[in-house]
């Protein structure tokens, strides 16, 4: 087998072991998907503006408010501003994944920062935090799939949305927390994850008392991230790594 | 070509300028600061913190018992395993309490 023929059989099984791990990803936001294209319709859009907008937004949450603030006839700069609000936390995921994308083509990298969503995220650090290399073809292989499903699904949600019976006894409306949960979990072995976490946890619901939504997931997080810049940097663990 | 349509264009340009933004500002920089590394090994964690966090001034009975089970089964399983046991006590929980 040549060099080249290898390589490319490593790409494709990389790409499939990003398959793999992209399956709970579509599992767990595929009532989202469906409930966005629901709700899209249900606020005044037509089945092909929520399709557009999973295409191109692509940012579960910040959908959700841009077609409540839809429905509610807020001012299009304010959607905006709103739909940039809540997905102002993507700055610090963009920060963090830049240092284990470097390495590739520009190309593939602005296509790689298109589809970075949370959980995309947080897989993407996990495998770079057990020392592997987050290659391209693994990266799409995670990718790929959610945002396939996710635009199709939306545009079905759309199309059906009314059929959906009691969505409250279903709990479509708390899998999102749950799954939030789950990625939280999963970072705990991290160094200061407890302090963050705390801290994190108590900005936000201060904040969402008082400030209100969508602010409040700026200012948890950003209050978690000072923390960790704050305390000693011997704490963080982050000189004790090779 | 209607409003709705250019609030989309819009909003998936404010989007993907939060998805490369961090990476401009920070790739400036050749040398990352021990605590800027801290801060940045922090993000995952705060962040997703705060979307989980507020949940739980409207959550009641089944939403807890959902989210402790999700915990408990993160200290052996993995995310699908977590997720789908926290899923299932949350439909199953609210067929009795609502």
């Amino acid at each position: 087998m040549s060099a080249q023929a290898i390589s490319e059989s490593g790409d494709r099984s990389d790409f499939w072991q990003g398959v793999r791990l992209s399956m709970p990803v579509v599992v767990a936001s595929a009532p989202f998907a469906v409930l966005f294209g629901a709700l899209a319709v249900d606020n005044g859009f037509s089945v092909l503006e929520a399709f557009l907008m999973s295409a191109l937004v692509y940012g579960g949450a910040s959908q959700m408010v841009g077609i409540q603030l839809f429905g509610q006839h807020v001012a299009p700069w304010l959607i905006v501003l709103s739909i940039f609000a809540v997905n102002f936390r993507h700055v610090l995921y963009s920060a963090g994944i830049g240092r284990r994308i470097a390495h590739w083509p520009v190309i593939q990298q602005a296509l790689g920062y298109f589809i970075l969503t949370d959980p995309q995220f947080a897989v993407a650090e996990a495998r770079a935090q057990s020392g592997q290399t987050v290659g391209f073809a693994w990266y799409l292989g995670l990718g790929l799939p959610v945002y396939l499903f996710w635009i199709v699904e939306s545009a079905l949600g759309a199309v059906f949305g009314k059929l959906i019976p009691d969505t409250h006894a279903l709990g479509i409306d708390f899998l999102l927390p749950i799954y939030f949960l789950g990625l939280v979990l999963g970072f705990r072995k991290r160094p200061l994850w407890l302090p963050v976490v705390i801290a994190s946890a108590a900005a936000s619901i201060v904040a969402y008392k008082t400030v209100g939504s969508p602010w409040h997931v700026s200012i948890g997080a950003i209050a978690g991230v000072l923390l960790a810049v704050i305390l000693p940097p011997h704490h963080s663990g982050v000189k004790a790594r090779p | 070509m209607s409003t709705t349509f250019w609030i989309i264009i819009a909003g998936a340009i404010a989007t993907y300028l939060t998805r490369v933004g961090g990476h401009l500002v920070i790739s400036r920089f050749h040398n990352i600061h021990p605590r800027v590394e801290a801060g940045l090994n922090a993000v995952p964690a705060a962040v997703l913190t705060t979307l989980v966090a507020p949940e739980l001034l409207n959550a009641g009975p089944a939403e807890w018992a959902a989210l402790v089970v999700t915990a408990v089964v993160s200290l052996r399983g993995g995310l699908m395993a977590m997720f789908l046991a926290g899923a299932a006590v949350l439909i199953v929980a609210r067929q009795f309490v609502g």
